[in-house]
């Protein structure tokens, strides 16, 4: 073993004798951490190994949250893609389930999200697109027709109106005679993101925030299986904020989220184990790996230090990712394909627990079928061809590597620290001020890449003049999916008890306003076939409606 | 040197329906914003009434409408017979987000006056808004 003191002359003979007069160029990460022309043991001298690095399994779970990491099991393959009508993601997931793929996704078309029926008629041009329209139960009881619950894990990508689509599964899951206890899945659930980038907010952010409280009660008590909200940084980093700010402001709102639910008393080890997190997997690898792992140790900190977990799955970081779209190019799409494998190397390195691979033309269109199976070819070569998988957190112990993950952990919370200065995660999203950070990085990362300052292969730096633009394939909308679609709400709503739906929806509001939780009435509302877009209107009565901040 | 018009050029950048992809309006109203213009944000959610009614309030010289989530012919469509309606002649209609070429002519058919497609600089949108407002309007 060399000693502290031998390892510096020689990096200091090694710098004057090698590196020679010239400077060095000065670099930087993406995030904006200079970066040193090499890493060496005095590094990491002051890294506590095992206060901050630690084993996989293990607190702080820096190197990933099992032992065996996927040895034991291979990340989850997890493409999203949405489906048009109720039948059809029906005969798709009979297919899926055939196959052998026990765990469902659900994407809802905009107007399920944002609260509106099929036939309202401001909405039409969205009806069915980008996912399956549910106005009632009995569109849900056609989703999973013949498919018991119990026997699967459904995915559901759905934020505001969380609730009530809980609601109809848990009464689909009654009319099949499946205990609610048994059945399992994730709702995203994680409406502060919503305000920050992916917009489909109805309501102002106190009473969301309280709805999401109500629905981690609920199943706690009800549905204990139930992964009941995915905190997302995936959506805030796609709309332009750098890999320090998507975790700060993930883990700013994880604690928002747990803070909330303590006001009813409710304990940490109660609920933290059923958390789990969504991060982006960006093009600059080494960046991205040590975002990962400081993010795991940062959250398994919060949760042992600040909230005295004491279950270790509370402190545990389970996350999914997907591969970002905002670093494809328009030009020579093909070229997205190295993109999308370099970006989910990333995430595996970074040990994720669940991916998606974004399809490489998801620049400038809806993704084709071919295109979606290139994308989980991308994972099953990673996973099969490349070793990869062999031994956990392969990228630990490297000096880049331990450092970069110590000074993102820094640079994370110390942008934390500043949202708690300001009265924390919700008080910033209600004033503007993540919004406007995540604006003026969006800006100027948009100018590097018109001057070329930030590089993309092909479209700003050796672009090929004569390669001819690609044609995009959109998604075009089937006029045939609406229409059928707002038959079946007519049919529905001309069979209905109108009496009953009124009374629950009475009931909607009441313990709207009182305060109760919300769950058990949208049970009763769902069942009388009340529609989405009535309960929404419900709660808009007690709640209000939300505005949104400029911040631009 | 053109001439400069004593007020600047105003324009409103509108997101139409339910799409809540929203950076490349935001970026666009920053880029212009810096080239000397007022530009407006109408934030999400918008119906084409309300834009309309904006365009009115605001005064504009310019609409713009960022849309990705495929529907552009239709909100161009009814934005257009909204503007007819109220005989509004003296705004330019522009277009951006995922809008493939092959359908760009329909769109100038219904009256847009450009459209620009994901991966279009800051610099011919400005350049393009310049000309059309300083020239004609």
């Amino acid at each position: 073993m060399s000693s502290r003191d031998q390892i510096q002359k020689a990096e200091e003979r090694w710098g004057q004798t090698c590196l020679g007069k010239k400077p060095v160029p000065e670099e930087k990460s993406p995030s904006g951490i200079p970066l040193e022309i090499l890493y060496t043991p005095l590094d990491v001298e002051k890294l506590n190994f095992l206060e901050k690095v630690g084993f996989p399994g293990e607190y702080p779970f820096t190197r990933g949250v099992y032992p065996t990491m996927y040895r034991g099991n291979l990340w989850t393959m997890r493409q999203y893609a949405g489906f048009g009508t109720p039948e059809e993601t029906n005969r798709r997931y009979k297919n899926l389930l055939a196959q052998g793929q026990p765990g469902l996704s659900v994407a809802f078309d905009l107007p399920t999200q944002c609260g509106y029926d099929s036939d309202d008629p401001s909405i039409e041009e969205e009806v069915g697109k980008v996912g399956v329209a549910v106005d009632t139960l009995h569109d849900m009881e056609i989703i999973f027709e013949g498919i018991p619950l119990d026997k699967i894990t459904t995915s559901f990508t759905i934020n505001p109106t969380a609730a009530i689509i809980l609601a109809m599964y848990l009464a689909v899951a009654e009319k099949q005679g499946v205990l609610v206890e048994k059945i399992g899945g994730t709702l995203q659930n994680d409406i502060l993101k919503e305000y920050l980038a992916r917009g489909t907010q109805i309501f102002p952010p106190r009473p969301s925030l309280r709805l999401i409280a109500d629905i981690i009660e609920y199943c706690k008590d009800h549905v204990p299986k139930m992964n009941t909200i995915s905190i997302s940084g995936y959506h805030v980093r796609e709309a332009g904020a750098n890999a320090v700010q998507e975790v700060a402001y993930c883990l700013s709102s994880a604690i928002a989220y747990v803070e909330e639910v303590f006001k009813r008393g409710i304990g940490i080890d109660e609920f933290a184990p059923r958390l789990s997190f969504i991060f982006a997997c960006g093009p600059d690898l080494f960046e991205e790996v040590a975002k990962f792992r400081a993010a795991r140790q940062l959250w398994a900190k919060i949760a042992k230090e600040r909230f005295a977990a004491q279950d270790p799955r509370s402190m545990m970081l389970r996350f999914f990712a997907g591969t970002m779209a905002s670093c494809y190019t328009a030009h020579e799409p093909l070229n997205n394909l190295i993109r999308g494998t370099i970006c989910a190397l990333s995430g595996v390195l970074g040990g994720v627990n669940s991916l998606h691979v974004t399809g490489y033309e998801e620049a400038h269109a809806i993704p084709t079928e071919e295109s979606s199976h290139l994308a989980l070819r991308t994972q099953q070569i990673l996973a099969y061809e490349t070793g990869i998988a062999k031994v956990a957190d392969p990228l630990g112990g490297s000096y880049y590597v331990e450092a970069l993950t110590e000074e993102m952990a820094q640079k994370i919370r110390g942008v934390m620290e500043k949202i708690e200065e300001d009265g924390g995660m919700l008080a910033c999203i209600e004033k503007g001020k993540i919004q406007q950070a995540v604006m003026q990085q969006a800006y100027e990362t948009e100018q590097m890449i018109q001057k070329g300052q930030i590089v993309r292969v092909g479209e700003n730096k050796f672009r090929s003049p004569e390669r001819k633009e690609p044609d995009l394939i959109l998604q075009k909308a089937d006029p045939e999916v609406v229409r059928h679609q707002v038959q079946r709400l007519h049919k529905i709503k001309a069979q209905r008890d109108g009496q009953k739906v009124q009374e629950t929806l009475n009931r909607v509001k009441e313990a709207a306003s009182s305060g109760g939780n919300i769950l058990p009435s949208l049970i009763q509302a769902v069942k009388a076939y009340a529609t989405n877009g009535e309960m929404v209107a419900a709660l808009k009565e007690v709640f209000g409606e939300y505005r949104e901040i400029s911040s631009v | 040197m053109v001439e400069k018009k004593k007020n600047p050029i105003r324009v409103l950048v509108a997101k139409p329906g339910l799409d809540g992809h929203d950076k490349g309006a935001k970026v666009v109203v920053r880029a212009l914003r810096d080239a000397g213009m007022e530009a407006i944000y109408t934030g999400l959610h918008q119906t084409i009434d309300q834009i309309v009614r904006a365009a009115i309030q605001e005064d504009v010289d310019v609409i713009g409408l960022s849309i990705l989530s495929g529907a552009y012919l239709g909100l161009t469509a009814k934005l257009m017979k909204r503007l007819k309606e109220e005989e509004i002649e003296d705004k330019w209609v522009i277009l951006g987000g995922v809008i493939p070429r092959e359908d760009i002519p329909r769109l100038k058919e219904m009256g847009a006056a450009e459209v620009f497609p994901v991966g279009t600089s800051f610099e011919e949108i400005i350049h393009f808004i310049q000309g059309k407002v300083r020239k004609e309007g």
